[in-house]
């Protein structure tokens, strides 16, 4: 297998990130006989309009039933047909939990989970809708590679290499537009490795999906307001997660935040503590996200009312950067 | 493939030696899932000594017919059919369920050749084996999918899901079997969540459904021969209803629900392997009759 969608910056301000993945599907299929899409009954809302005038008789649409959906792509990948399964992440980590479990992850098959709705993303929709629980849940899970894109450029990327790699991959997408973050796909999108967008001395805030371009925009206000130096990791890869560049983190700058349109339990923030703490090194460290259910309402009021939006990342910034932490040996005063 | 008389008896020789493999994995582990996996051994042998169109040398090659234990838990008779057929060594199941053993009490199929999924987590074979038909359309290839699930199991609503996929897609090259062995861990499956009528619930979701004698080799036979014809074509999918004793051949308590799970002293070990050959005798002799 080789190659994948490429799209231009033209598109990236016209198409709404799920669009992307229906066309980098729509490439793929295009010149892989061997690859399907399946989905239940979101077809439409998962994008798939342009697979479905290349090859029609390829995209498996099971109904609304998310469980038998996941055990189908398994049986399919067992046979060696490579299934790309896209639907709701509230519905696709929860509905179908048991079948992501054994099915796909405990098999190890070869199958790609495109996740869209994700976050708080589908906002108005409420809690029933809402993906916040989803990385908890699939990063639990054994053989799976679970990545977060920050905008349709990497969307874009992080589909290719699914397509490219063997093995289960989980992929959440945001519903609507994102804000536009990378210039093309050439930046350098390696799975398992985090992008510096923002490099700097004084702290690491570490962020995934739409909360990267919000931790971008926080960094350029606290560089002029403040005279901040905010290293900006685009942690798009939440497992396996990048564990070089956390303790770079650690080591260089000794307070990191991190931030997530997902519950603080178990996800981003919990995978790089995970990692501080076993590297035996002290930092100041500050884990944001939503702390229960979230409000109902449009993704960038819920952002707000969460404290993972710009203004949100530059609050918490300066209360990290005004705890004393130092790197001396009396643990009392420390943060 | 109509069943001749010598096939018959050679088929019941095999399910009965099958049985004794069984009981005495059973003995070797401790205790097992004995009921489960004697109502559903008739179709195992059926299947892996007539049916299957597979290759122990070459355990995944492409075009195999799959099949698909959907009740997972009846490993205990599955393994051994695996060790038979030459697909694991049956020094194996000597640690079936014991630490370290790549058999356990579900098979999974990573670790143990000749499984092609690995279940156990009841309600998730039917839609695996929809998508491995589903497949088999998309790949232009002829094998056929069998799926066993348990009638129990069919509490669980994926497996309606999946029949819905079944039908809506016209699987005929999916085999779907149900064993009816009415009884699940709690007690009578109708007095614990009753599934009567079920042969008219399978048909209403699209199923071709024949209903046999899930312990007589000869109906099961038969049913999977018509299964197989009207696979040639792409129209709704069979289903064969299993009507069957749980713990098949243990004379003493088959079709008791206590034997779904058991442990088996030395005791009870020889009054069971005595009464799997009674059973046995007795098949032969219907087997004969029948066969005139």
């Amino acid at each position: 297998m080789a190659g994948g969608f490429v799209y231009n910056a033209i598109d990236q301000t016209e198409v709404a990130t799920a669009e992307i993945y229906g066309k980098a599907i729509a490439d793929i299929m295009l010149n892989d006989p061997k690859v399907v899409a399946i989905t239940a009954d979101l077809a439409k809302s998962t994008k798939l309009g342009d697979v479905l005038k290349v090859c029609p008789e390829r995209v498996i649409n099971v109904g609304i039933a998310e469980q038998d959906m996941f055990g189908v792509a398994a049986g399919m990948a067992r046979a060696g047909v490579i299934p790309f399964v896209s639907g709701f992440s509230a519905f696709t980590s929860m509905r179908a939990c048991d079948q992501l479990h054994t099915d796909i992850c405990y098999q190890n098959v070869n199958a790609k989970i495109i996740a869209t709705h994700s976050g708080t993303s589908f906002g108005q929709a409420g809690s029933t809708h809402h993906a916040i629980t989803d990385l908890a849940i699939t990063r639990a899970m054994p053989n799976l590679t679970v990545i977060v894109p920050a905008d349709g450029f990497e969307t874009a990327n992080a589909v290719n290499a699914a397509y490219n790699t063997e093995g289960p991959f989980y992929i959440r997408i945001n519903r609507g537009f994102d804000l536009v973050l990378y210039e093309n796909m050439d930046y350098g999108f390696e799975v398992g490795k985090a992008v510096t967008i923002n490099e700097g001395t004084d702290i690491t805030v570490i962020a995934c999906g739409s909360c990267v371009a919000q931790a971008k925009k926080a960094a350029e206000f606290l560089k002029n307001a403040d005279g901040l130096s905010v290293r900006v990791l685009n942690m798009h890869t939440i497992k396996p997660i990048d564990r070089d560049a956390i303790l770079k983190a650690v080591l260089e700058t000794r307070r990191i935040i991190t931030v997530e349109d997902h519950l603080v339990t178990g996800g981003l923030g919990s995978a790089v503590a995970e990692v501080v703490v076993d590297s035996g090194k002290a930092c100041a460290f500050k884990m944001l996200g939503h702390k229960s259910f979230a409000m109902i309402g449009l993704q960038e009021d819920i952002m707000a009312d969460a404290g993972i939006d710009a203004n949100g990342i530059i609050a918490s910034v300066r209360e990290v950067m005004n705890k004393d932490f130092e790197e001396d040996n009396d643990w009392d005063d420390e943060y | 493939m109509a069943l001749s008389k010598q096939e018959w008896l050679d088929l019941e020789k095999k399910a009965h030696e099958l049985r004794h493999l069984t009981l005495q994995t059973t003995v070797w582990a401790g205790s097992g899932h004995l009921g489960g996996g004697l109502s559903v051994l008739d179709l195992l042998t059926v299947l892996y000594y007539k049916y299957l169109n597979i290759k122990v040398e070459d355990p995944k090659w492409e075009d195999r017919d799959r099949f698909i234990l959907s009740k997972g838990h009846a490993a205990i008779a599955y393994a051994p059919v695996l060790c038979d057929k030459g697909f694991n060594d049956p020094e194996m199941l000597k640690t079936f369920n014991l630490s370290g053993s790549k058999m356990g009490m579900h098979l999974d199929s990573n670790k143990v050749v000749g499984v092609d999924a690995s279940t156990g987590s009841l309600g998730h074979g039917a839609s695996i084996a929809a998508g491995t038909a589903l497949a088999a359309r998309i790949l232009g290839k002829d094998y056929l999918t069998y799926v066993v699930t348990g009638d129990g199991e069919l509490d669980e609503g994926s497996n309606w899901e999946a029949f819905m996929t079944m039908n809506h897609y016209k699987l005929s090259n999916c085999i779907v079997f149900v064993d009816r062995n009415h009884n699940m861990i709690d007690g009578n499956t109708e007095d614990v969540m009753a599934l009567e009528p079920l042969a008219d619930k399978l048909t209403a979701f699209g199923f071709n459904t024949i209903c046999v004698d899930g312990n007589n080799i000869k109906e099961l036979c038969d049913a999977i021969d018509v299964a197989i014809e009207r696979s040639k074509e792409v129209q709704a999918p069979t289903c064969i209803l299993m009507d069957t004793y749980k713990g098949a051949g243990l004379l003493s308590v088959q079709g008791d629900y206590h034997c779904h799970y058991m442990a088996i002293d030395d005791e009870t070990f020889e009054k069971y392997k005595a009464e799997l050959d009674q059973y046995y005798a007795d098949r032969v002799a219907r087997a004969e009759k029948e066969a005139e």
